[in-house]
């Protein structure tokens, strides 16, 4: 009996591999294809052994015009808009971890309510708004909304991990006639790094990746940031240089990949943001 | 990629226990000045989210009930409900309802759900290597950002693209799939691109399950499929609730994706809800319309998260 499933177990485990390979390698074709592409001189549009490895596709976008311009302005719109993120979601989280309140339970229900609102469904109003309140086509504007719209899901995130810093911490600084803010800077947060790591670089890969937001609240090509910027690639009606494309794809996503195995390995693969981030 | 708390049970916590020794705050000790000094630093966030947030909901409940235009008119007026009949009796609006249909459904409940559960349920059994090394490939696509994957898949569905040079490897009929099947085509991308969240999510489900159960079931000699649907399915029921519902709230939501690979076309072919509200608010310069799909939108999304929350309170 015993024998009978351990041999079974090995034949399952076979067909796991060979199931979950036949996957992997279908959700890889389209990734091959970028990274090849990226590389081959003759590139089109399929996975293909490159004609010759050449960093000319790089070589051909690297300007301030298709490349370093559009990444900056990403940098800026999104370094911007996590900065305050975090900031306005660690002082928002600090009382609601801390202090009760019967505000509380009503205001993160609202909160969590509003982290899985669509929000390409209210970008038509917030156009018309930013039009009226002329903030259209503002860097400002796009931080702002973009910070507001990343908000609820940084601070129940934040509030989350603030749970986890055990107060009796802060009850030396509380008497030493620390205010909050002071023991939120130089106790709290200190200890919740890894907490403060994971809001910041998902609230900045978030953004990054973003289109439709930057898409409808700017408009001067110049201060569009790169998730915008890749359509260029198909707008001058030429023929479309897949090798560019590619490589452009490859730059303007390795941030992202970096980040995001930067907060996996630091948290280990078992929080996974499993739950905490949907496509 | 767009956010959602975390799916585990029991996250809804409510508030903590009150600090032993709060800190002496100077500004008056009086209860309600001092409640109000401790919410102080919740302002920011408040402000933020009243002006940004809430303000351009309220705005989009006020003008989908006008006739606002995006260009040549000096002033709106109030139209009542003339934005939704017209909806209801637009073909255009009732091929995109269809249309998100068929997207929600292919893609997020039958796709994103069952394929990530069945990787996750994979993965349990499956060596560690090519347990890893699925979910690296899997968490990339996710990773990615949307306007690259919608380049990485508009590649792989073309005419020339690698889908059709492996039907023709195969010897099967190659075929235009952006052209024939556009909603197909959108609808597996959206697959590629959100099968993590669902494999991530159940992954950690089914790691919740204590190894005897399964195993007692295996000794007594219930196969795989029956353990999978006696066992495994009624413990890990909740994630699935949660995981169906935010699935769904992200591919109500989807633009980028399918604005890059066909553009909501050809025609009308795979025009979504977003599509078509950006469709009549800017290329037809109709925003009281648009505004009013959005609503509709917003409506049906704020159901889906009402529903969510719910989901989430019977945990605690």
């Amino acid at each position: 009996m015993a024998l009978t499933l351990a041999s079974r177990r090995t034949t399952r485990k076979l067909a796991a591999d060979v199931g979950l390979l036949v996957v992997a390698v279908a959700f890889a074709l389209p990734l091959a294809w970028v990274v090849l592409s990226s590389l081959d001189p003759h590139a089109d549009l399929r996975v293909k052994a490159p004609d010759g490895l050449t960093l000319d596709n790089f070589d051909a976008i690297m300007n301030s015009d298709v490349t370093f311009t559009p990444l900056l302005n990403s940098l800026i719109l999104c370094g911007g808009a996590t900065l305050l993120t975090v900031v306005c979601a660690a002082l928002a989280a600090y009382p609601l971890s801390r202090f009760r309140s019967r505000l509380n339970r009503p205001f993160l229900l609202t909160i969590l309510f509003a982290t899985s609102l669509p929000i390409t469904a209210i970008m038509v109003p917030v156009y018309a708004l930013f039009v009226q309140v002329d903030l259209i086509d503002t860097v400002q504007g796009t931080i702002l909304f973009f910070a507001a719209s990343q908000l609820p899901f940084a601070i129940w995130l934040m509030k989350n991990f603030m749970d986890g810093v055990p107060k009796e911490l802060e009850e030396a600084a509380w008497t030493d006639g620390a205010s909050s803010l002071q023991s939120l800077v130089r106790v709290v947060l200190p200890l919740m790094g890894p907490g403060v790591a994971v809001v910041t670089v998902f609230s900045f890969v978030m953004m990054w990746g973003n289109f439709f937001v930057p898409f409808m609240l700017l408009l001067t090509p110049d201060q569009m940031p790169a998730s915008v910027s890749i359509n260029e690639f198909f707008g001058n009606r030429g023929t479309v240089v897949y090798g560019q494309l590619a490589a452009f794809s490859v730059i303007y996503s390795t941030p992202v990949i970096l980040l995001y195995v930067l907060v996996a390995r630091r948290l280990g693969g078992g929080f996974a943001l499993g739950g905490a981030v949907k496509g | 990629m767009t956010t959602a708390p975390h799916a585990d049970p029991g996250v809804v916590k409510t508030a903590p226990g009150p600090a032993p020794h709060a800190p002496a705050l100077r500004p008056g000790h009086h209860p309600v000045l001092r409640a109000l000094a401790r919410a102080l630093p919740v302002s920011p966030a408040l402000v933020l989210l009243l002006l940004f947030l809430a303000g351009p909901i309220a705005y989009c409940a006020y003008i989908a009930f006008t006739d606002l235009q995006l260009t040549g008119q000096a002033h709106s007026s109030f139209v009542g409900l003339d934005n939704f009949r017209t909806a209801f009796k637009d073909e255009k609006f009732l091929n995109a309802v269809w249309l998100t249909l068929v997207f929600t459904v292919l893609s997020s409940l039958v796709g994103q759900n069952t394929l990530g559960l069945a990787l996750a349920s994979l993965m349990q059994r499956a060596s560690k290597p090519v347990r890893t090394l699925t979910g690296a490939v899997v968490i990339t696509a996710w990773v990615l950002p949307e306007v690259v994957a919608g380049f990485l898949l508009y590649a792989f569905f073309r005419r020339e693209g690698t889908l059709n040079a492996i039907l023709d490897w195969l010897h099967l009929p190659a075929q235009n799939w952006l052209f024939t099947l556009p909603i197909l085509a959108v609808s597996f991308a959206n697959v590629w691109r959100g099968t993590a969240f669902s494999m991530l999510v159940y992954s950690a489900a089914l790691n919740e399950i204590p190894k005897e159960i399964t195993e007692a079931a295996e000794v007594d000699g219930a196969g795989g499929w029956r353990r999978m649907w006696h066992i495994t399915l009624p413990m890990i029921r909740r994630s699935i609730g949660t995981n169906l519902m935010l699935n769904t709230l992200q591919t109500l939501s989807v633009f980028g994706l399918i604005w890059v690979m066909t553009r909501g076309g050809p025609g009308d072919r795979s025009q979504t809800l977003p599509l078509f509200m950006y469709e009549q608010a800017f290329q037809n310069s109709m925003i009281g319309y648009g505004t009013a799909v959005a609503l509709l939108l917003l409506l049906v999304g704020s159901l889906f998260s009402l529903v969510y929350l719910r989901l989430l309170r019977t945990e605690v």
